[in-house]
């Protein structure tokens, strides 16, 4: 990614909106760090993630892939840039101003560019302040590469000199995915299907700092176990993101069949999603989520049109999050191939909501026919989805 | 109870070929291609490995080039003798109910420039040798045909038609897929006037990832993996030899009390077939009798999708394969069942139940109990 990656051996992490959160602060940075921590156990080598005086840094304790622990941070949300760092020990001006030469040269090799050197120095003891500081190494860069200006109010680039007990000196400013950490909005239980949209929508939620747990309905012999399995690669795709999440498969075939049984064909798809949207509420309600997250999208299909989606959604008293629901489908897919879900989510694998699909479904549910073709459910309908909810498989996605 | 009937997929390894692959890679452990004792060592499970092929086949071990498996012995055989014999000609012929990977392979020397003719089979798969006769010309340099059909089991009367295709042009080469047909036939090359036979380790109870290609002596035909040198320079790569050794020894024990082995999967064929017939709605598929192969039958259920129905059996341990790998995203419809001429609504609902010397009557009778029980419930749901 850049030159002379190797003489990176830490990160600061600059976070945008968690900054303004007043007195919550802390627990939005300690839920960074946890995240940062969590994301950084995919990477190769030992890391130090720590607070200090108000800012992240991520220090490597062993040697590490640059490109590759970018690439993790670059999946935390609430980072707004990744800022790779040189760090060496303070030896005084003459040692720091060497150093900052032997970095311009390598790191920035372009040679032709406005600067301005910006030093913090919170070691008060080191004999020059910061702007003796910044005026004598601008100086020194200037007469070491004569193609650098000084710009003090539009530079394009700032070299960061922080004067610690050790010296931070950085320039390169990698942005992250912004957001807030996960784990700071509390939990929300997502309907996971295995399509495109679900796990789009999913993160979504998870950028604005909420953990996600999951919900997917297995209808065997009539959807594979190759079909779950594309599922809980989607999960841990998105708990990339999201972090670990608690998957909840509902082996739904049985009330699947008796809603065939009972029910007019073309009303199929509408009630069992009702089933669906009931089944994980009380499962969200157990597990202390506070809404559902749906990848619908207005009109994508029947059971996603408007009178379809108040239908399925007035069975449900917590809040149903559609984050997709104005897309288009290609914007769905845009986020999806960002993401790397895509390519998982087209395996042609059948889901429990096309097995039985009629070819006519309704796709303007008048509510008051759907409860009444409900009615015809009641003898055996809450114990089936009892015995459901209790036989439920919970994979541990991380 | 556990039913494993998709032997033409893949079989389980005999005991015997456990102990020689183990062997193979903890103690004579070495490369063939090494000058020293570890070396020589290997070499000798390699040279073992050969005999024994070439004698099921009464052929010379020099006839026998190892490859990773039957697809690589397929795209050796077809691209190797077209490649050697450009000159002479490039027309090539197969069947239109090949493999994938002999198919593929054809449609890819098309694309090359070759001239490719497809030849048709019955309705019992069987290659329509007027057509064939008619197709060959003089420079015509490969013709493939496949012994026994993966699918639905049929077999090809291999010697009638090596000896048109020599008689029509004494020059053009024969290649024979006999993936599914060794271990369950005696093949004699010379005989059947067959210059390349492919064949595939894990389908004889041997480990995956090893096959070979018996090329004729004097065959022309050149490599389509460069390196090394090994094997004459007709397949480089350091030696399989734990999948060599492995396979060499399933080819003994297949062949082994043969008359035996094929009596038996015959009785489990006919009954399977006597109890599916009972059945309402059911249609077996080709030829069910011992003019067709001992190990394959394909059965088509009226108003079932395959899918549905394979994973029904897989809940009560009974593993097959769906006739045509289709789902409803992405309909793959198998060129076998529609080269036969079964009807477009049932295309999708056939399973091919395959059996191996390792298949009970008991797994048979719970097979066909199971599919009793299944069909009317599945019939009862279905898709609008």
């Amino acid at each position: 990614m850049f030159a002379h990656e190797d003489l990176f051996h830490a990160f600061l992490i600059k976070y945008a909106e968690i900054g303004i959160k007043g007195k919550n602060r802390y627990l939005f940075e300690d839920a960074l760090i946890r995240q940062i921590r969590f994301a950084l156990k995919a990477a190769e080598g030992e890391f130090a993630v720590r607070k200090v005086t108000g800012r992240i840094y991520v220090e490597a304790r062993t040697p590490f892939d640059f490109d590759e622990v970018v690439e993790c941070l670059t999946h935390v949300f609430g980072i707004a840039g990744i800022c790779p760092m040189v760090q060496f020990d303070n030896n005084g001006f003459e040692d720091l101003k060497e150093r900052l030469l032997d970095y311009v040269g390598k790191v920035h090799p372009e040679g032709n560019f406005t600067f301005k050197v910006q030093t913090k120095r919170a070691d008060k003891r080191f004999p020059m302040d910061s702007n003796e500081i910044n005026a004598a190494l601008g100086e020194a860069l200037l007469e070491a590469y004569p193609g650098l200006r000084v710009d003090v109010h539009e530079p394009d680039v700032f070299f960061y000199v922080e004067v610690r007990e050790r010296i931070n000196l950085y320039s390169r400013i990698i942005p992250g995915p912004g957001g807030m950490p996960v784990g700071t909005s509390g939990k929300a239980m997502l309907l996971l299907s295995g399509g495109i949209d679900s796990p789009v929508a999913g993160w979504m939620v998870a950028k604005r700092g909420v953990k996600i747990d999951a919900v997917y309905f297995h209808a065997p012999p009539y959807t594979s176990e190759r079909a779950k399995e594309k599922v809980v690669d989607l999960a841990k795709l998105v708990s990339r993101y999201a972090g670990p999440m608690d998957l909840h498969v509902i082996n739904f075939t049985d009330i699947q069949l008796y809603i065939y049984d009972q029910c007019p064909h073309e009303e199929l798809t509408i009630i069992m999603r009702r089933y669906m949207m009931r089944i994980a509420e009380a499962i969200a309600e157990e597990t202390g989520a506070l809404g559902l997250i749906t990848g619908e999208s207005i009109g994508q299909v029947a059971s996603q049109t408007l009178p379809s989606l108040a239908c399925t959604n007035e069975v449900c008293r917590l809040p149903v999050f559609r984050p997709v629901i104005g897309f288009d489908k290609q914007d769905i897919v845009d986020i999806a191939l960002k993401i790397n879900t895509f390519e998982t989510s087209i395996q042609p694998f059948e889901d429990c909501c096309t097995i039985f699909v009629a070819k006519h479904p309704v796709t303007k549910p008048n509510r008051k026919v759907i409860r009444r073709s409900e009615e015809k459910l009641a003898e055996k309908i809450d114990e089936m989805v009892k015995t459901a909810l209790e036989t439920r498989e919970v994979i541990r996605v991380e | 109870m556990e039913a494993y009937l998709d032997n033409s997929a893949t079989t389980r390894a005999f005991e015997s070929v456990k102990d020689i692959v183990v062997k193979t890679m903890m103690e004579d452990f070495g490369n063939p291609s090494s000058l020293h004792k570890k070396g020589v060592e290997a070499e000798r499970y390699v040279k073992a490995a050969a005999e024994a092929v070439a004698k099921t086949l009464k052929a010379d071990p020099s006839e026998i080039i190892f490859t990773s498996g039957g697809t690589e012995s397929n795209n050796m055989a077809i691209i190797g003798a077209a490649r050697a014999n450009r000159r002479a000609g490039k027309h090539i012929i197969t069947s239109t109910i090949e493999h994938a990977s002999v198919y593929n392979v054809f449609g890819w020397l098309e694309e090359e420039g070759w001239r490719v003719d497809y030849i048709p089979v019955d309705e019992n798969g069987h290659l329509d040798q007027k057509a064939l006769e008619a197709a060959i010309d003089e420079e015509t340099t490969l013709v493939s045909v496949m012994y026994v059909n993966n699918e639905i089991g049929a077999v090809n009367p291999i010697g009638e038609i090596g000896a048109l295709i020599k008689q029509k042009n004494p020059k053009t080469i024969f290649h024979v897929d006999a993936i599914q047909a060794y271990g369950k036939y005696r093949i004699n090359p010379k005989k059947e006037h067959i210059d390349l036979l492919s064949v595939s380790g894990h389908k004889i109870h041997g480990p995956k990832g090893v096959g070979f290609l018996y090329v004729k002596n004097g065959t022309k035909i050149v490599p389509v993996v460069y390196g090394g040198g090994q094997q004459k320079g007709m397949r480089s790569g350091t030696h399989n030899v734990p999948g060599i050794a492995g396979m060499g020894v399933a080819a003994a024990q297949i062949y082994e009390n043969y008359e035996e082995k094929r009596r038996a999967m015959y009785a489990v064929k006919k009954l399977f077939v006597d109890l599916v017939r009972e059945l309402p709605g059911t249609t077996v598929n080709g030829l069910t009798g011992e003019d067709s192969a001992p190990h394959v039958v394909s059965v088509s259920f009226d108003g079932i999708r395959s899918e549905v129905l394979l994973h029904s059996l897989e809940e009560r341990g009974i593993y097959v394969s769906s006739g045509s790998a289709c789902s409803s995203n992405h309909p793959a419809v198998s060129g076998t069942l529609k080269g036969i001429g079964v009807k477009r609504e049932l295309l999708d609902s056939t399973l091919r139940f395959s059996f191996s010397v390792f298949t009970t009557e008991e797994e048979i009778r719970y097979c066909a109990g199971v599919l009793a029980e299944l069909l009317p419930m599945l019939r009862r749901y279905r898709r609008m």
